[in-house]
C-alpha cells in the first residue's frame, strides 16, 4: 500500500528583545550561569510579571508577516508542571486566546509554490536549562534563559514530505530574520522545532495517529527525523501494528526517534488564565503602525525577482531565502549585472566558496561592484568564462579587483586570430587521424580539438574565435 | 491615655507639636508588646531594634521639620507582605527562613512616608483560614477573650491593633481576611477595590482576589494609610490606572440622603441573633443620620462560597507550586529530586494548605475544568452583575461582616466547611472586586465586638470612609478597648 505523510511543525523562536518577557533582565546568550536573573524570573514569593511591550510588538510583526489575524483581545495562561528549570512551577504562555491566528506562508518545493497554513502564533516565556555535568548524582540549573521571550508558531498539518517541512522551516526562518525578531540560530537554540508526524493510505481523508517528535535542532535533522519517523510508522502498519499517540525524541547520534512518553503519561498542564496579567487589547491603529513598518518580505521579494528580473522561481526563492543574499544580488544588478548570470554565479561558485570557507555573505571580501566588473570582463571578451571562475576565487580569497588579478596573473583572453591559429595548426598536425575523421563528418570531435587548444593556451583562447578557426581549418 | 492606645492622627498632632518623640511612641508600643504579647501572640516577628532605628531616624527628620505623614508611627505588617531584609514567612514552615531581598510596593510606600515597622504579624498559613489556627507557628488570641480566636487570616494584624501592640496594621484580604478579623477584634478593616493597591510583594494566595488593605483604630487612620498605599504600580499589571483622591478630605461630610442597600440574602438563618441585632441598630443609626435604607437583593449570594473555593484554590494550587525546597525555604532531604520535592512540601505545608492545593489541582484538571473553574467564573460574573445592578439604586450596601462573633479556639478546626462559612458575608465582595470596610457597631452580651460591613462601588473607598467616619462620630463602639 502507498502511504502519504501528514506533517505539522511547532516552532519555538526566541525573540531578539534586549530584555526578558516579564522582567528587565538581559537576554544575552552565553553569560555565566544565573548572572542574568532577578526575583521575578526566578519566581521568588510575591513577585509579579509585567509584559515586555517589545515582545508583543515582535509577535504582532511576525503575525502580520505570515498573513495572520491579529487578535484584538488576547491573554496569557499558566501552563502548570514541575521541572527544575521552571522556577515558578508554571510557564506563562498563551492558550485560549493567542495573539495571532489563521495565517499562512508560501514555500517553493520542486519549483512549485505551496501554501502552508499557520494555526496560531503565541507568546510565552522560555524555561531555564538543566546542565548534566560533573558525573555526580546531581545536575546544575542555569536560569539565564528563564523568561526569554518565545514565540510558538504552530503550522497546520499541511506538509506532505520531509522536504516540504524543511522548506517551510527555512522560509519561516527567513521571515523571522527579515523581520529582525529572531536570529534563527538553531545551534544556540534560538530556533527550535517539534514535528507532528502521521501517515495515512494515499487517498484517505482521515488523519492517522500522530507522533510528536521533539529535540530537532537543525534543518538536516528536520528532514532526517521526519524521514525516519515516516519509515518507522510505515513499518509498524505494514507489520499489522498500530501507531500509538506518543511523544518521541530524536536521537541525532543514532539517527532514530525513541519513545519518550505515551498519551497516557502525557502531562495535564491544567491551563487557566494568568491572573497576574491583564488581557492584551490591541487597537487597530497599533496594528496599522506595525504593518507600515514591515520590511519587504521574502515572498514579495521573490515575486518581484521573478517579475522584474525574469528569474526562475527556484532562483528567486533561493536568493530571497536570506536577506543578505537578496541585498548582495540587488546591488550586483544595480552595478549592471545581468540577473540570471548573477544568480548563477551566486548560487554556484559563490555559495560553494562561502560554504567551504564557513563565512557569511556579509563577511565575504568579494563585493557586488567588483563582481559586476568581472562579468563585464567576460562580456567584453577580456577573459573567458572559464578563467573567470579562477579570477572569482582569487577575488574571494584576496578581495582584489578582477582587473588587478587578470593583469597580475596574465589571464587575458587571447582573441587575436593569428595567435590562436598557431596553436590550432600545432594541434591539427599532432592529431592527423582525428582531423581526418572530423573532415569526414565526425562532428563530435570538435570538442576534442577545442579542449586540446585550450590546454595549450591555458584556457585563455577565446572560445568563439577558436571554434570558428577549427571549423575553417578542417573544412 | 497611654501613647500605644492612640491612633495615627492623634499621635501625628502630638509629634508635630513636639510634645512627644518617635522614640517615646516606640517605647510605649514595645512596652505594651512586652506586657500583652505573651497572651495575644499577634506577631511572628517583632522588629524592636529595627523599629528603634527607624524611630530615631523619624526624630531626626521631625527635628529638622522634614517629618512625613507616618514619621514615628509603628505599623505592623502581615507576614505575607515582603519586607526587604526582614523575615517574611506567610506563617508557613516552608518559608520559615525566608528573608526577601526586595520590598513590597505597599511597604516601600510606607517607608517613603517614614513609618516605623513594629513587626510582622501572624496569620493563617498563606492566608488560608479564618482564625489564625492554620498558622504554622502558633494561634493568635482574641484580645477581647483570649480563649477565642481573632479571626483570620489577618488575625495577627487585627489582634495587634485591638491590643494596642501597634498603631495600625496592613493586612491582606482574599475572601474576608481583613474584614472578618476586624469584626472579631473590634477594629476598622478596609479591603480596597481590587487593583487599588499594588500586590507587588504580597505573597500570592489567589491572585485575582488578593488585595492589601488596612486595619486601624478608626476610619480616619484608614484614610491616612489609603492615601499612601493606593495607586497604579508599574510592577503590578493588575493595579488600576485610576486616580487616587485625598481620602481624608471627605471625612466629616454628612450622609444625608445616602441610599444604603440592605440585601435580604444577608439576613437569613444561621446568623447570630446578637449580631443581627447590632447590625439592625447600626442601620437605624444611619437612618438617624439621614441615610435612606433600601431593601435590595443580591440573588446569587448563595453561590459565592462554592465559586470562591473553586477559584481561590485553583489559583492557589498554581501559586504555591514554586515552593519546592530548591532555592529558598524549607528543604527536606530525599534520595532523589522527586522525593526531595515531595518531602519538602509534605513537611513544609500544613493540612489546610495541602487541602486547598489538592482541591485546586483537581478543579483545574483536564475534564473537570469546565465543570468547576469555568462554571465558577460564570458565577463570579453573575455576582459582579448583582452588585452592579444594586449600585444602580443604592450608594452603599450594608451587611453584617460575619454571621457570628469570634468563636472559641478549636471550635471549628475539625470541620473545614464550618470554618469556610465564617466568610459567607465577605466572599462576594472579593469575587466582584468591589471595596468594603468593617467597622465596630456593637457588642454581644459576652462583650465580643460585632462588625458592620459597608460595601461600595469600584474605587469608591472615599464614600466607605466618609460613611464609616460619620458613624464613628455618632457612636462610641470604636473607642472601647479590651481588658488585657
Amino acid at each position: 500500500m502507498k502511504y502519504e505523510a501528514v506533517i505539522g511543525l511547532e516552532v519555538h523562536a526566541q525573540m531578539l528583545t534586549d530584555t526578558k518577557i516579564f522582567c528587565g533582565c538581559s537576554t544575552k546568550f552565553g553569560s555565566g550561569p544565573n548572572t542574568q536573573t532577578c526575583q521575578i524570573c526566578i519566581g521568588m514569593p510575591g513577585v509579579l510579571p509585567v509584559l515586555n511591550k517589545k515582545a508583543l510588538e515582535f509577535a504582532i510583526r511576525t503575525g502580520l508577516a505570515t498573513h495572520c489575524t491579529i487578535s484584538s483581545y488576547s491573554r496569557f495562561a499558566r501552563k502548570n508542571y514541575f521541572y527544575p528549570d521552571l522556577p515558578k512551577g508554571y510557564q506563562i504562555s498563551q492558550y485560549e486566546n493567542p495573539i495571532c491566528e489563521h495565517g499562512h506562508i508560501e514555500v517553493v518545493v520542486e519549483g512549485e509554490i505551496r501554501k502552508i497554513g499557520i494555526t496560531r502564533i503565541h507568546m510565552e516565556e522560555d524555561a531555564g536549562k538543566n546542565i548534566h555535568e560533573g558525573g555526580g548524582n546531581y545536575s546544575f540549573v542555569d536560569l539565564n534563559r528563564t523568561g526569554v521571550p518565545l514565540m510558538e508558531i504552530v503550522s497546520e498539518p499541511d506538509m506532505r514530505s520531509p522536504m516540504e517541512a524543511v522548506a517551510y522551516m527555512k522560509k519561516l526562518r527567513a521571515i523571522l530574520r527579515y523581520l529582525g525578531v529572531c536570529d534563527g540560530n538553531m545551534e544556540e537554540g534560538s530556533l527550535r522545532c517539534d514535528a507532528n508526524v502521521s501517515i495515512r493510505p494515499e487517498g484517505r481523508k482521515e488523519f492517522g495517529t500522530r507522533a510528536e517528535i521533539k529535540n530537532i535542532n537543525s534543518f538536516r535533522f528536520v528532514e532526517k527525523a521526519i524521514e525516519y519517523e515516516i519509515k518507522r510508522q510505515r513499518r509498524v502498519l505494514e507489520d499489522g501494528g498500530k501507531v500509538i499517540q506518543e511523544t518521541r525524541l530524536w536521537d541525532s547520534n543514532r539517527g532514530m526517534t525513541e519513545s519518550m512518553r505515551s498519551k497516557e503519561e502525557a502531562h495535564d498542564y491544567r491551563y487557566f488564565p494568568e491572573p497576574d496579567l491583564v488581557p492584551i487589547i490591541v487597537e487597530q491603529s497599533v496594528i496599522d503602525e506595525i504593518r507600515s513598518g514591515l520590511p519587504e518580505l521574502p515572498e514579495a521579494k521573490m515575486k518581484r525577482f521573478v517579475s522584474d528580473f525574469g528569474l526562475p522561481e527556484y532562483d528567486a526563492d533561493f536568493l530571497t531565502s536570506e536577506k543578505a543574499y537578496a541585498e548582495w544580488f540587488e546591488q550586483a544588478i544595480n552595478e549592471g549585472c545581468k540577473p540570471k548570470l548573477a544568480s548563477n554565479w551566486l548560487m554556484g561558485d559563490f555559495m560553494r566558496l562561502l560554504n567551504e570557507a564557513g563565512t557569511s555573505i556579509e563577511e565575504a571580501r568579494v563585493k557586488p561592484a567588483a563582481f559586476a566588473e568581472l562579468l563585464k570582463l567576460i562580456d567584453a571578451g577580456t577573459i573567458s568564462g572559464k578563467i573567470a571562475k579562477t579570477v572569482f576565487e582569487e577575488m574571494f580569497n584576496t578581495g582584489k579587483s578582477p582587473k588587478e588579478i587578470v593583469a597580475e596573473k596574465g589571464l587575458l583572453q587571447i582573441s587575436d586570430e593569428s595567435a590562436i591559429e598557431k596553436a590550432v595548426d600545432e594541434v591539427i598536425s599532432k592529431h592527423p587521424g582525428e582531423a581526418e575523421r572530423f573532415r569526414t563528418g565526425e562532428e563530435k570531435l570538435l570538442g576534442f580539438f577545442v579542449g586540446q587548444v585550450m590546454k595549450a593556451t591555458k584556457g585563455k583562447a577565446n572560445p568563439q574565435v577558436l571554434n570558428d578557426l577549427i571549423r575553417k581549418k578542417l573544412s | 491615655m497611654e501613647l500605644f492606645g492612640l491612633g495615627i492622627a492623634e499621635l501625628r498632632k502630638m509629634l508635630e507639636k513636639r510634645e512627644i518623640s518617635a522614640v517615646d511612641i516606640h517605647n510605649s508600643v514595645f512596652n505594651r508588646i512586652d506586657a500583652v504579647e505573651g497572651r495575644v501572640m499577634a506577631y511572628v516577628t517583632v522588629t524592636r531594634e529595627k523599629a528603634l532605628e527607624m524611630a530615631e531616624q523619624s526624630d531626626k527628620e521631625l527635628s529638622a521639620e522634614t517629618g512625613k505623614t507616618l514619621s514615628g508611627i509603628p505599623v505592623a505588617v502581615k507576614d505575607n507582605i515582603c519586607t526587604k531584609g526582614i523575615l517574611t514567612t506567610c506563617a508557613s514552615k516552608i518559608l520559615s527562613n525566608f528573608i526577601p531581598p526586595y520590598e513590597s510596593t505597599a511597604t516601600s510606600k510606607l517607608l517613603g512616608k517614614g513609618y516605623v515597622l513594629s513587626g510582622k504579624t501572624n496569620m493563617d498559613e498563606f492566608a488560608m483560614g479564618s482564625s489564625t489556627e492554620n498558622s504554622g507557628f502558633h494561634t493568635t488570641r482574641n484580645p477581647w477573650d483570649t480563649d477565642r480566636i481573632p479571626g483570620g487570616s489577618s488575625g495577627g494584624s487585627a489582634a495587634a491593633v485591638a491590643a494596642d501592640e501597634c498603631i495600625a496594621a496592613l493586612g491582606s484580604d482574599t475572601g474576608g481576611s481583613i474584614r472578618q478579623p476586624a469584626s472579631f477584634c473590634g477594629v476598622v478593616g478596609l479591603k480596597p477595590t481590587y487593583g487599588r493597591v499594588s500586590r507587588y510583594g504580597l505573597v500570592a494566595f489567589a491572585s485575582s482576589l488578593d488585595q492589601i488593605g488596612t486595619l486601624t483604630k478608626n476610619a480616619g487612620d484608614a484614610a491616612i494609610l489609603m492615601n499612601i498605599i493606593s495607586g497604579r504600580d508599574p510592577q503590578d499589571s493588575t493595579s488600576a490606572p485610576v486616580d487616587v483622591p485625598d481620602f481624608t478630605a471627605l471625612l466629616g461630610e454628612d450622609v444625608k440622603g445616602l441610599r444604603i442597600g440592605i440585601p435580604k440574602e444577608y439576613f437569613v438563618g444561621g446568623i447570630d441573633p446578637e449580631v443581627e441585632q447590632a447590625v439592625r441598630s447600626a442601620i437605624k443609626q444611619y437612618e438617624a443620620l439621614g441615610a435612606v435604607p433600601v431593601d435590595i437583593s443580591l440573588p446569587h449570594t448563595g453561590y459565592a462560597v462554592a465559586a470562591y473555593y473553586v477559584l481561590a484554590t485553583s489559583e492557589a494550587s498554581s501559586n504555591l507550586a514554586r515552593y519546592d525546597g530548591v532555592k529558598y525555604g524549607l528543604r527536606a532531604e530525599g534520595k532523589d529530586l522527586l522525593e526531595m520535592y515531595m518531602r519538602s512540601r509534605a513537611e513544609g505545608f500544613g493540612p489546610e494548605v495541602k487541602r486547598r492545593i489538592m482541591l485546586g489541582t483537581y478543579t483545574l484538571s483536564s475534564g473537570y475544568y469546565d465543570a468547576y473553574y469555568k462554571k465558577a467564573q460564570q458565577v463570579r460574573t453573575l455576582i459582579k452583575n448583582d452588585f452592579e445592578k444594586a449600585f444602580g439604586t443604592v450608594d452603599l450596601i450594608v451587611t453584617p461582616t460575619a454571621p457570628t462573633p469570634a468563636f472559641k479556639a478549636g471550635e471549628k478546626t475539625d470541620d473545614p466547611l464550618q470554618m469556610y462559612l465564617a466568610d459567607i458575608f465577605t466572599i462576594s465582595v472579593n469575587l466582584a472586586g468591589v471595596p468594603a470596610i468593617s467597622i465596630p457597631c456593637g457588642f454581644t452580651g459576652g462583650n465580643l465586638p460585632v462588625g458592620l460591613q459597608l460595601i461600595g462601588r469600584h474605587f469608591d473607598e472615599g464614600l466607605l470612609l466618609k460613611a464609616s467616619y460619620a458613624f464613628e462620630q455618632s457612636t462610641e463602639w470604636h473607642k472601647r478597648k479590651p481588658n488585657l
